[in-house]
């Protein structure tokens, strides 16, 4: 039988006798007065993984710790991936050209998050942003920094900021924001396909 | 269809969705939405010939693929028992698995539960917990979506405040579904928008909350729904079309606002059911709308709406019950949304608008209507269209 | 209502399995494996209607871990695509249901883990009911232990019975240059070894695997327009058994017997047969449900013992089955994969060439 409803819910029909052939168990009266029902059990779980990065995204993070953003080329079309995850996901081939993108971009979309997530998430508002890189196909994300919020714009030309040579690392956080650049906006129409 | 086999939805069940269903286990959770639908049926689990489950990620409830531990409290000893997990997308591909099951000629009755119980674990941890050698996002799930409703915002030229009226509606259609998750008797559009600003422009009212709940379907071939119907008095929901697309998370050329995949899967699914205008032919549609402003842009890449226009489809009013097209009447995924579930709560409350089931939000008259999920970066589509009339 | 439908394996590649892929992310190590099961009949993704994989976000330690993976196929433009938490040849059976749906003539199936980053038995006793198994923590080889225990007890089989499976599947899987363990000890060797945990040992357990595999199916023409001698699906089907091993009787799989005999395995004779055991023991179990015998050859590929690759292992045993039948070396084989602990869920296979 179904338990007694605790929701509000009143349009349920009644579990006619024999709808499940499985015999129901013989439950004992319940032990009140005495012991609480038990309604949830705490299983504490914990498993320790060690993650293989990927010959490509190895190359990359290589790369970031020489302050090099290192995209990789689609072999048919030509796109040029970042961060590459080893195939070209159009074509279904690997990507084992790699290219030197610069740090220097265009914003191709962005939010303003009131809400960060992480350990690492700056302090709120900030902006979130995705990131063209000049000569890259996909987009990179990072934090925009130094510029109003109002006065953030699809289109506007950024660069990356970096932690001192000392504390580079093979990781993302090699770049801490980016900032815009004097340089004209580009049209918000040709970042389309790309973010 | 292809001129195979006809299947049609014979009983839909649901769990009463809520953040902690703290009165069940995982398979009382399961068996609340599965007996429902098969009384709803008229059935019982000895006329079930396969069991087919979907859900998402198995870290919310901290059991790695739990189909198994459920075997029995699902009745499938003996039985074939299947487990879909394609991201959000999953309890509508769930349902169309179950569909081929009987399509392909194998199974007479299946029955096909969406489900999730992220009240076990963590939930925004289970669905996206960092993972080193990859860039981690810290503006969040909403953050990774809400760059691309900026992107439509700027392309159609929309007011700022269509999605707090996509909010509104979606969150008053769910007082009158009995199940919903949230109910939320005063809410206003003043209240909507004052609610926390997320990440910009979605706010905490326009946001999906994480809920616990199952939904069950049983399909049925044709002789064995016209039996199912015969004695319930209810008529069958034929499944006139189903389809499923995807595409990569980070393809050059993807346009996440108009995604190529959620195009290509309306367009199949149409072209399955005879569809030629579904403005017009469509009666009632349940769409995955998680944030808000999503309605407008799957409106357009569902064809509903011109490019740019979906946006004056919602302030028009169309999409309210009382409109041309009434989108999620049910509440949709704003007001409830266990991941594994809610593709196939999209799917399940079509089939019922069509049997006339809905109660208090049915659209009467309804016999057309469109059940949609996606998932993933916006990248795993699926859609079924069902319909009163045999196809 | 049956289907109606002829379905071939028109195809079969799979990885070079090894203890830990660790220079290649999933991504990189299933890639290959893909493109090689296309290219070795001219196919493109364009020339497939339905693409299905197997995958464990648990083994990846990863949620939607199967996401990635789709950057390995080609999806742009946009493909018709699904993915079941389960091994491959699950995966195999929906495509197979998609196409006897006629939504699909051919598809790309494919089934793969890389075990190596977690701690493969630990993460496997997650798959536990969580109310009264899991909280004990008992790995997959203590429970195969129980079930070792159980058959031994039961005079159903004896560890030298164990060792000689051992023996066989690792010597033959001399024959297959994928395989990751090649070669065996001699029989007494074996024996002489400590148990690893009593009363297995070393020699009883699959080794931890990374790796995977790939198939495409065709139906009618489309096969015999790709394969000269295509492995026709004559049957397949599928069941489980309870997940309370205190409820069932753990020396035997009713569930691979009731799939074998849905999947026909008893209208013909069977020259060959791919058994996902991944313990000695369970090759004995699987055996006696299957009704297998005499004359068909068991595991000539070395079967799990050789190589398992979680979430591949079941789809490689319908992909060695098929290849044979392809060769020419084999006529009608029967083909299964397990899931769960303890032989709990098993889909049987029946693939036949051409007369």
């Amino acid at each position: 039988m179904p338990p007694a409803d605790t929701d509000t819910d009143r349009t349920v029909s009644e579990m006619p006798d024999g709808l499940w052939s499985m015999p129901q168990p013989t439950v004992p009266a319940p032990i009140a007065d005495v012991a609480e029902p038990i309604q949830r059990i705490r299983v504490p779980a914990s498993m320790h993984y060690r993650y293989t990065p990927g010959t490509a995204p190895t190359r990359f993070l290589l790369g970031l710790a020489e302050k090099k953003i290192l995209g990789e080329r689609d072999p048919v079309n030509g796109d040029v991936y970042v961060p590459p995850r080893g195939m070209s996901p159009v074509v279904g081939l690997p990507t084992t050209e790699q290219v030197e993108l610069s740090d220097h971009g265009s914003l191709a979309a962005f939010c303003v998050v009131h809400i960060g997530f992480g350990v690492n998430a700056p302090p709120t508002p900030f902006v979130s942003a995705l990131v063209l890189l000049d000569g890259a196909a996909t987009s990179v994300y990072g934090t925009l920094l130094e510029i109003p919020i109002e006065e953030v714009r699809i289109g506007m030309r950024v660069e990356a900021v970096w932690v001192d040579d000392a504390e580079l690392t093979t990781s993302f956080e090699n770049i801490r924001y980016w900032r815009p650049l004097d340089e004209p906006d580009v049209p918000a129409a040709t970042l389309q396909g790309h973010m | 269809m292809s001129g195979a086999n006809r299947v049609a939805v014979v009983g839909v069940g649901q769990t009463k969705y809520a953040a902690v269903r703290g009165d069940v286990s995982l398979a009382g959770l399961l068996r609340e939405a599965a007996y429902r639908a098969l009384a709803d049926a008229h059935l019982t689990m000895d006329d079930i010939d396969a069991i087919i489950v979907g859900k998402a990620p198995d870290f919310f409830e901290g059991v790695m693929m739990p189909e198994g531990y459920l075997a029995e409290a699902l009745g499938a000893v003996g039985k074939p028992l299947f487990r879909v997990h394609t991201a959000g997308s999953v309890g509508g591909s769930t349902a169309i698995v179950a569909a081929s099951h009987i399509e392909s000629g194998v199974h007479e009755r299946v029955l096909t539960i969406g489900w999730e119980m992220q009240s076990c674990s963590e939930a925004m941890w289970a669905l996206s917990f960092p993972l080193p050698f990859q860039q981690q996002l810290v503006a969040g799930a909403g953050g990774y979506f809400a760059p691309y409703i900026r992107e439509y915002m700027r392309r159609s030229d929309a007011p700022d405040d269509i999605g707090i009226l996509v909010a509104l509606k979606d969150r008053l259609n769910a007082l009158k579904n009995p199940y919903a998750h949230l109910h939320e008797p005063d809410i206003t559009y003043d209240s909507v928008k004052e609610s926390f600003m997320l990440w910009e422009p979605i706010r905490y009212s326009e946001t999906c909350p994480s809920s616990d709940g199952a939904i069950a379907l049983v399909l049925a071939g044709e002789q064995a729904a016209e039996a199912s119907a015969a004695s319930t008095g209810v008529a069958p929901a034929w499944i006139h079309g189903t389809s499923m697309r995807s595409e990569p998370a980070m393809a050059s050329g993807r346009d996440q606002v108009s995604p190529q995949a959620s195009r290509d899967c309306a367009a199949d699914v149409y072209q399955q059911a005879g569809i030629t205008n579904p403005r017009q032919q469509v009666d009632v549609v349940e769409m995955y709308v998680p944030f808000s402003w999503y309605e407008p842009m799957w409106l357009e890449s569902l064809g509903f709406a011109e490019v740019n226009a979906g946006w004056k489809m919602t302030e028009s009013g169309a999409t309210q019950r009382t409109g041309d097209l009434p989108v999620n009447c049910s509440g949709g995924v704003l007001s409830t949304n266990p991941i594994g579930a809610s593709g196939m709560i999209r799917f399940g409350e079509a089939a019922m608008q069509v049997r006339n089931q809905a109660g208090d939000h049915q659209i009467d008259g309804a016999r057309v209507a469109v059940g949609h999920a996606y998932g993933g970066a916006a990248q795993f589509f699926a859609m079924w269209v069902v319909g009163s009339a045999k196809p | 209502m049956a289907p109606t439908r002829d379905v071939a394996i028109v195809s079969f590649a799979q990885s070079d399995h090894r203890r830990a892929a660790s220079d290649t992310n999933e991504v990189e190590m299933i890639q290959p494996v893909i493109h090689g099961a296309l290219d070795k009949i001219g196919a493109k993704i364009a020339d497939i209607g339905f693409t299905c994989s197997g995958s464990s976000d648990y083994l990846a330690g990863q949620a939607f871990s199967f996401v990635m993976t789709l950057d390995a196929v080609g999806a742009f433009p946009p493909i018709m695509e699904s993915h079941v938490e389960m091994d491959g040849a699950w995966a195999l059976y929906e495509a197979w249901l998609k196409i006897q749906a006629g939504h699909a003539d051919t598809a790309l199936v494919y089934g793969y883990s890389k075990a190596s980053p977690g701690d493969l038995p630990r993460v496997l006793s997650r798959q536990l009911d969580p109310y009264y198994y899991g909280p004990l923590w008992p790995d997959s080889v203590a429970l195969a232990g129980l079930q070792a225990r159980a058959m031994l007890d039961a005079g159903l089989i004896t560890e030298a019975e164990m060792a000689g499976i051992a023996h066989r599947s690792r010597e033959a899987a001399r024959g297959n240059p994928h395989a990751q363990i090649k070669g065996s000890a001699p029989i007494d060797q074996l024996l002489a070894e400590d148990y690893l945990s009593d009363p297995l040992r070393v020699h009883d357990v699959p080794p931890i695997t990374d790796g995977g595999a790939a198939i495409v199916l065709a139906a009618g023409d489309r096969a015999r327009e790709w394969v000269d001698r295509p492995a026709w699906i004559r049957g397949i089907d599928h069941r489980i058994d309870s997940h309370n091993l205190g409820a069932r009787d753990l020396t035997a799989a009713p569930s691979a017997k009731l799939a074998g005999e849905k999947a026909g395995i008893g209208a013909g004779a069977v020259d060959v047969a791919e058994l996902h055991a991944p313990f000695t023991h369970q090759e004995k179990i699987l055996t006696t449900a299957l009704g297998l015998g005499g004359s068909t050859v068991i595991n000539p590929s070395g079967g799990p013992l050789a190589a398992n690759p979680v979430m591949g292992a079941g789809l490689i045993r319908l992909g060695e089955v098929a290849n044979r039948i392809m060769d020419g070396e084999a006529n009608r084989g029967v083909a299964h994969a397990t899931s769960g602990h303890l032989l709990q869920q098993n889909l049987v296979a029946v693939l036949e060439g051409d007369a």
